[in-house]
């Protein structure tokens, strides 16, 4: 794999929206051509030269291709959104958007991300060894057709809306989550998933799997206030990640005729 | 002292193929010139004139859209709730010295959707249902939209007073409400939807035959067609009601339409609107449906063509499903909450106090399902059996049945029997069986294009002598297309005219060139807001009555309720009444 590395350099912005950092957009360029890869700036766009050292080495395609951000960015957008192939590695945060769309390889976040990260992803891996912002592996604003496939693995904790809409794919996080996670899950039409699979190790204040139809959770840890809408089947042992626990099966949402299952553990 | 006439905008579109359906001239090589906004004998230009060369290119005037919903509150709440329209969009448009920022695929934002009627060569489009209460609104939204005319249907089909009226037969009151209305609302077209089916709405209930009963009202959707379209004629009003019919989308709807069209059989048109028809049945392709259920489904869009083959009362437009994801948008609200439950997506429904209501879902016509498959043929079918291109034209519905900018597309389905077949061929396999689609050979000539999008359309909304026509007089409004149908077979290359259609060449609008090669090249200075005065039908006690409702029952006055002048764009008046006739 060849690798490019972006230090950022002491330039100053507000907010960058930086869909260009991919290897998709990277491989079979020059560094100068890289160089001048247009960013936006509110409404204007400069090129990514200004804000970042860029050196390194290119690749013919895509999956041959590394990029490493090398610091911090938390105020730019987009990092890996719409990749097919290749890696990213962020060492600190990055804002909103990150992988959003992704649809092969993998990125790898040292930090936090923003919220929006992952949403409608469709394969891929996403990392976040940090904690994530709302709306992870969510759907886009108003759309109904969530995530549909891929891994992202969260260390730390996680916002609301975690997996909204979710199709397909897997979603695991560490920590804690707020409201919300799963909520509508395996609701769009035609979906040839099974809704996603949301593994949360921490705890939730509650909403979780809210108006879900399909798809399944797993609660390791507590959660504060259940959906008076999922009905207890059964108490069994269930394996998650490779252990094995006894877990609360849970049926629901049956506000909406739903047949998610909940498994929290016991 | 006399005003000295100056001659401005001038231009002279030399020796196109002209097909103006209008004169009669169907592709002969001509000059149109323009002057003063107005098409003028090419000799009274000045030799200052603009030249521009159409040599092999056609020449037709500007596309007008009979039925469109672009404006009003019902469309800002497609634009507001489906924010991932605009995600999917693929042609966003960026700002520009000249031009707005904006897009939306199904519900594109004002200012590009004018950008994008003109880039295909239309220069009017109607909104086909402005709810009163939020006319200002709508007008509003008209303003912000540049370059093309446009005009607003008022909805009366479900409005108490109209039906109080009816009950109790007060004719002469109902032409006074309905003038007063359209003053108000400063409305072009007495517009009818779901009559009494969305008032019942507010009960829980619904008209699905033309004889239910509208719950309290004690009135029949029989009573409101007969009704109003009685007021149009009295009224002389430049269009003929325009109906949206009851048991729209759903199987087996055949009957009630044609117990719909049999209202007016007998109905004498006003011919001093300058139409001939005195109902016009609006995208007809969702109430051409036989079968009892979804399982059953089939076209009897036959039926439909024979009626309107043998009757001179009646002009169509189609609603052509495009097969695209969309956003539905009606005031037929009971009809919006079961599609809803159809998709399970987001649905939005209002209530209009005392007038009417809507609902909003986003759609999706997936070409797999024979369903869709079906509708898509169904308006093919209306298009090309129905002989007279004069009583059926160009419509998507849009957004309902796919966006406007599909029209290049439709055209291409019907100008090229290999296009539709190989759409066809494509679908579920139930739809050639239960149409005649694959068996209908007719490809319509750009002649017969131009009737259904140009010459048909004016002449339904009684503006035959100032558009959708290139004779001396009309507007300046002509569409100039990188298309030569003697050097090129559309029916055997249908993408090249699909390529020619999207882009128009030039798009002049009233002597303003506002298109060229495809691209916005000006937001013009002559877009025209036109609305409908019938003077001459005050009646006091109306008056009374109006003011009576709205201190009981309106939750705003009176003085709030009319639209000022102050709110439209070069208002231009559409006179009725003693006055009908002319413009």
């Amino acid at each position: 794999m060849e690798k490019i590395t972006l230090t950022p350099n002491s330039e100053k912005y507000l907010v960058l929206e930086a869909e260009v950092i991919t290897p998709d957009a990277f491989a079979g360029k020059s560094l100068e051509e890289i160089r001048a890869l247009l960013v936006w700036e509110g409404n204007t766009s400069w090129p990514l030269g200004k804000f970042f050292d860029v050196q390194g080495s290119t690749a013919a395609n895509a999956a041959d291709q590394a990029i490493v951000i090398n610091g911090s960015v938390p105020r730019v957008k987009y990092v890996g959104s719409r990749m097919t192939a290749g890696a990213v590695l962020c060492k600190g945060d990055v804002d909103m958007y990150c992988g959003a769309w992704m649809k092969g390889g993998s990125i790898i976040v040292k930090g936090n991300t923003d919220a929006f990260a992952g949403i409608q992803m469709e394969g891929g891996q996403l990392i976040i060894e940090g904690n994530a912002g709302n709306y992870l592996g969510a759907s886009y604003r108003g759309d109904w057709r969530g995530m549909k496939g891929g891994v992202i693995t969260v260390s730390g904790n996680a916002g609301c809306d975690l997996g909204e809409y979710m199709m397909g794919g897997t979603i695991t996080v560490k920590g804690n989550v707020d409201i919300n996670a799963g909520i509508h899950a395996g609701r769009a039409i035609g979906a040839k998933d099974v809704g996603g699979k949301i593994v949360i190790y921490g705890d939730s204040p509650g909403r979780v799997g809210a108006q879900m139809i399909r798809g399944n959770i797993y609660m390791l840890g507590r959660i504060e206030t259940m959906m008076p809408g999922f009905a207890l089947k059964e108490t069994k042992d269930v394996e998650v990640d490779g252990r094995t626990a006894a877990f609360k099966v849970y049926q629901g949402d049956r506000a909406e005729a739903g047949k998610g299952t909940l498994y929290v553990k016991a | 002292m006399t005003k000295k006439v100056t001659a401005t905008n001038e231009i002279l579109v030399k020796n196109g193929f002209v097909y103006d359906p209008a004169s009669g001239i169907d592709g002969d090589v001509k000059d149109i010139a323009i002057q003063n906004g107005r098409i003028v004998e090419a000799s009274k230009l000045t030799t200052g004139a603009k030249v521009i060369d159409a040599r092999g290119k056609a020449v037709l005037a500007g596309g007008i859209d009979i039925h469109t919903h672009i404006a009003g509150p019902k469309i800002n709440v497609g634009r507001l709730y489906r924010p991932e329209d605009k995600l999917h969009d693929p042609a966003m448009q960026h700002s520009s010295r000249l031009l707005r920022a904006g897009g939306g695929f199904s519900v594109p934002s004002t200012f590009v959707t004018a950008y994008r009627y003109a880039v295909l060569g239309y220069t009017m489009a109607n909104e086909a249902a402005m709810p009163p209460l939020l006319a200002r609104h709508t007008h509003e939204e008209i303003r912000d939209t540049p370059i093309i005319d446009q005009s607003a249907f008022t909805l009366l089909g479900n409005n108490w007073l109209v039906m109080e009226y009816i009950k109790r037969g007060e004719t002469e009151k109902l032409d006074a409400f309905v003038a007063w209305m359209l003053k108000a609302t400063k409305g072009s077209v007495v517009k009818l939807v779901n009559p009494g089916g969305t008032e019942a709405w507010g009960w829980g209930k619904n008209c699905v035959s033309i004889d239910d009963t509208v719950p309290y009202f004690d009135v029949t959707p029989r009573d409101i067609i007969t009704g109003l379209a009685g007021a149009n004629e009295r009224l002389g009003l430049p269009h003929s009601i325009h109906v949206h019919a009851n048991n729209l989308g759903h199987p087996g709807n055949i009957t009630t339409t044609l117990k719909t069209l049999a209202l007016t059989e007998n109905l004498k048109t006003n011919k001093k609107s300058g139409r001939n028809q005195n109902v016009h049945l609006t995208h007809a392709q969702f109430n051409s449906y036989g079968g009892t259920s979804w399982k059953d489904f089939e076209s009897k869009a036959g039926v439909l063509a024979d009626y309107v083959n043998s009757h001179d009362h009646v002009t169509i437009d189609a609603g052509f499903v495009t097969l695209d994801e969309t956003t539905t948008m009606t005031a037929d609200g009971p009809f919006e909450y079961s599609l809803s439950g159809l998709n399970h997506l987001k649905w939005a429904n209002v209530d209009v106090e005392l007038e009417t209501g809507s609902g909003v879902v986003p759609f999706i016509y997936d070409p797999k399902n024979h369903v869709f498959g079906l509708q898509w043929a169904i308006g093919l079918e209306l298009a090309l059996l129905i002989k007279d291109p004069m009583k059926c034209y160009m419509t998507t519905d849009h957004p309902n049945a796919g966006p406007f900018t599909r029209y290049p597309t439709v055209t291409s389905w019907l100008m090229s029997k290999k296009a539709r077949d190989e759409k066809l061929g494509s679908l579920h396999k139930w739809v050639a069986e239960r149409c005649q689609l694959g068996g209908i050979s007719r490809e319509l000539s750009l002649y017969e294009i131009a009737q259904m999008s140009r010459a048909g359309p004016a002449k339904a909304l009684g503006l035959g002598k100032r558009k959708g026509s290139l004779a001396v007089g009309a507007d300046g409004d002509v569409a100039i297309y990188d298309l030569n149908l003697k050097t090129t077979d559309v029916t055997q290359r249908p993408e090249l005219l699909v390529k020619a259609l999207e882009r128009a060449a030039y798009t002049i609008k009233g002597g303003d060139i506002v298109v060229k090669d495809g691209e916005v090249v000006s937001n013009g200075s002559t877009k025209s807001t036109y609305w409908t005065d019938a003077d001459g039908f005050d009646n006091p006690e109306v008056k009374h009555d109006i003011v009576d409702k709205f201190l009981k029952y309106y939750s705003v006055t009176l003085n709030n309720y009319p639209v000022q002048d102050s709110y439209l764009v070069n208002p231009t008046v559409l006179k009725a009444g003693p006055l009908a006739g002319g413009i």
